[in-house]
């Protein structure tokens, strides 16, 4: 109830055109690196962005450390990543789409033909801090004195979908983690109030899984898997 | 003691407001007291609650929002918004459609300013494939975003007298919005979803005569802007109504994710066109970030205005240097985009949106993470509502200006 007391704490201080600079970047890499040294599991630099993945267990421990004492006060996003190829494969393919990837074959990247291999022991194709196993924590947060930015994973096992949650330290992530849950079926630890928020309360599912099918593909084949039309004289010869 | 509540003065002086931030940080603070004081006398008369079930249609919500407000006499002890009712799933969608065909979706975002929808997702894209579109598809690209910008604050600056009982000015909102959407239709041949942006550049170039019209479209909107500073920002009922009603502590939007003119009107000085990297030409024009030190819903009114104000400005500098050449990079006819991730953010009408894609070199995106701005600007109202007056709760959900395209995706 006492919400307007918390304004003491305003702080107009934040201002200034801050170059973003590599060295800035690469300064909170070190940083970061000795006060989680344990926890970090892998990073990378992006431009004037920072990718760190942390253990699971220091999911929430990062945070803190991060808006505390490195000054990323600014929550931008919270959200998972499902990185199963999806068990349906590309059902959705149409002869036109396979004929493109023949054409197409040797400017491809990966192996295509896995995907509509149902065993799971596909080997996980992750991105470029890739990722142990099949759900991944990610979260984006911003510095705005250095403009800087920093991504946050967190490999969450398989047999145990539980991260810590965010709630205590960004009051933002709140409705960030109740999407999280609901579509990927991550619990959240110390959640406040874990409910649907966009699902109605009685949804079976987690629909951004990627074992969820997308009923509308299943029954219909894909419109235009390749973006050109044919011309009406083709058609009719 | 109740501490005095200092005289709200008129809109004349307002315009030097957010220099001197000392004065008008204590000006805040004896706002806010005056609040706690009343939520207190209302703590110590115990009366029975009741709920209040707002939406989900109301014209405050722009799309259907229904709010829960538990009351207690007059003001709110708690509001719990609930939304899914326009929830669309786009996420899930984007991954069995490509690239291309992802733009149509995302048209629907934000359906008043559909075109800055396109573009950070175009971006991201674009440095997956490592392809730079060329200037002067830059140059449209940024004209096109900030006109989607117009259109969609310059109905919120119309809407915004509504919600505290002002009727004429959303018609001319409405009247005036239509110049900035013909031009939008001009070249898009679309009003609200033009679907205009590519991989690589743009669709089309500009029609003959564009240029201009634009330009008299600019100084109408201007017109547009000075008529709503006599008639809504100076009015007395409105500021009685919008200063000092949902004060927003920069730290505490901060946490809460606000972004765009509701987190510059708490005071901070942040606009990702500014401070961001991305390849929009905002560094080839001159213009400033407007920010308001008080972060209440007149705070956020302020700022909106003076930014569409500004918007004006920077199409009208754009149009002067719109250099030549060619509209489209070279891109191949079938988009495959080459394995990896990106997050690419750009300030839209909203506030900041970005869209994180993650690629295994297929036609379709293996994962798309839309991060949209009213989302994370509605996450902060069951905090914000608390302790308002019933009729405030309107107030305060305009001024945050959510588009609930925005919110369910």
């Amino acid at each position: 109830m006492k919400t307007w007391l918390n304004v003491g704490r305003v702080n107009l201080s934040l201002s200034g055109h801050a170059e973003v600079s590599q060295g800035h970047v690469e300064g909170l890499l070190e940083s970061i690196t000795s006060a989680l040294d344990a926890d970090i599991v892998g990073s990378h630099i992006q431009g004037s962005e920072l990718w760190v993945r942390v253990k699971r267990d220091a999911w929430c421990d990062t945070a803190k450390w991060l808006k505390n004492d490195a000054g990323f006060t600014f929550f931008n996003f919270l959200s998972a990543i499902d990185w199963m190829q999806s068990p349906f494969g590309r059902d959705m393919d149409s002869q036109v789409d396979k004929a493109t990837r023949v054409t197409t074959e040797t400017s491809q990247v990966g192996n295509l033909d896995n995907h509509d291999n149902l065993d799971s022991d596909v080997a996980l194709d992750t991105g470029v801090t890739a990722g142990d196993t099949r759900f991944q924590m990610l979260a984006r947060l911003n510095n705005l004195q250095t403009h800087s930015s920093v991504f946050v994973k967190a490999d969450v096992p398989d047999d145990d979908l539980t991260v810590r949650s965010w709630v205590d330290v960004y009051p933002g992530a709140n409705w960030h983690e109740r999407e999280v849950w609901e579509m990927f079926g991550i619990d959240f630890d110390g959640h406040p109030q874990l409910k649907h928020l966009y699902l109605p309360s009685e949804f079976e599912g987690h629909p951004l899984r990627k074992d969820y099918p997308l009923l509308a593909r299943r029954i219909k084949p894909w419109p235009g898997i390749v973006d050109v039309e044919l011309m009406p004289e083709s058609v009719t010869a | 003691m109740r501490p005095t509540i200092p005289k709200r003065t008129r809109s004349g002086s307002v315009a030097t407001r957010h220099r001197s931030t000392q004065r008008d940080k204590s000006t805040q603070l004896s706002y806010i007291a005056s609040q706690a004081a009343d939520a207190r006398v209302n703590l110590e008369i115990e009366t029975e609650g009741m709920t209040l079930n707002i939406g989900p249609q109301h014209p405050a919500t722009h799309g259907t929002l229904r709010i829960v407000a538990r009351l207690d006499g007059e003001q709110v002890v708690s509001a719990d918004p609930v939304m899914g009712y326009m929830h669309r799933g786009y996420e899930k969608l984007a991954e069995v459609r490509t690239y291309p065909q992802v733009t149509t979706l995302i048209n629907r975002i934000d359906w008043l300013g559909s075109f800055a929808n396109e573009v950070p997702f175009i971006l991201a894209a674009e440095r997956l494939m490592e392809v730079e579109a060329p200037p002067r598809a830059q140059w449209i690209r940024t004209i096109l975003f900030e006109l989607s910008r117009i259109a969609n604050v310059t109905l919120f600056l119309g809407d915004m007298a509504v919600q505290v009982g002002a009727i004429t000015p959303v018609f001319f909102a409405f009247r005036d919005r239509e110049y900035v959407l013909n031009q939008i239709e001009a070249v898009t041949g679309g009003r609200f979803h033009p679907n205009f942006d590519r991989i690589g550049g743009i669709k089309d170039d500009l029609p003959a005569g564009w240029i201009a019209q634009t330009r008299q479209a600019m100084i109408k909107i201007r017109d547009f802007c000075d008529q709503i500073s006599e008639l809504v920002e100076g009015n007395e009922i409105f500021q009685a109504r919008t200063r000092g009603v949902g004060v927003i502590p920069a730290e505490v939007g901060l946490s809460y994710g606000l972004s765009g003119a509701n987190i510059r009107a708490s005071g901070v000085d942040w606009d990702v066109r500014r401070d961001s990297s991305c390849q929009l030409v905002y560094d080839q024009v001159e213009w400033r970030v407007w920010t308001h030190p008080d972060g209440d819903s007149f705070a956020r009114f302020w700022v909106r205005l003076q930014e569409t104000r500004e918007a004006t400005l920077i199409v009208e500098q754009l149009l002067d240097g719109i250099p030549s050449g060619p509209i489209m990079a070279k891109v191949p006819r079938i988009i495959k985009v080459p394995a990896g991730e990106a997050f690419v953010e750009t300030e839209n009408p909203l506030g900041v949106m970005g869209y994180y894609i993650v690629s295994k070199g297929d036609l379709v995106p293996f994962r798309v993470k839309i991060r949209s701005a009213s989302f994370s600007n509605m996450s902060i109202t069951p905090w914000l509502l608390k302790g308002v007056y019933v009729p405030d709760i309107i107030t305060i959900l305009g001024s945050l200006y959510f588009i609930l395209g925005d919110i369910d995706r």
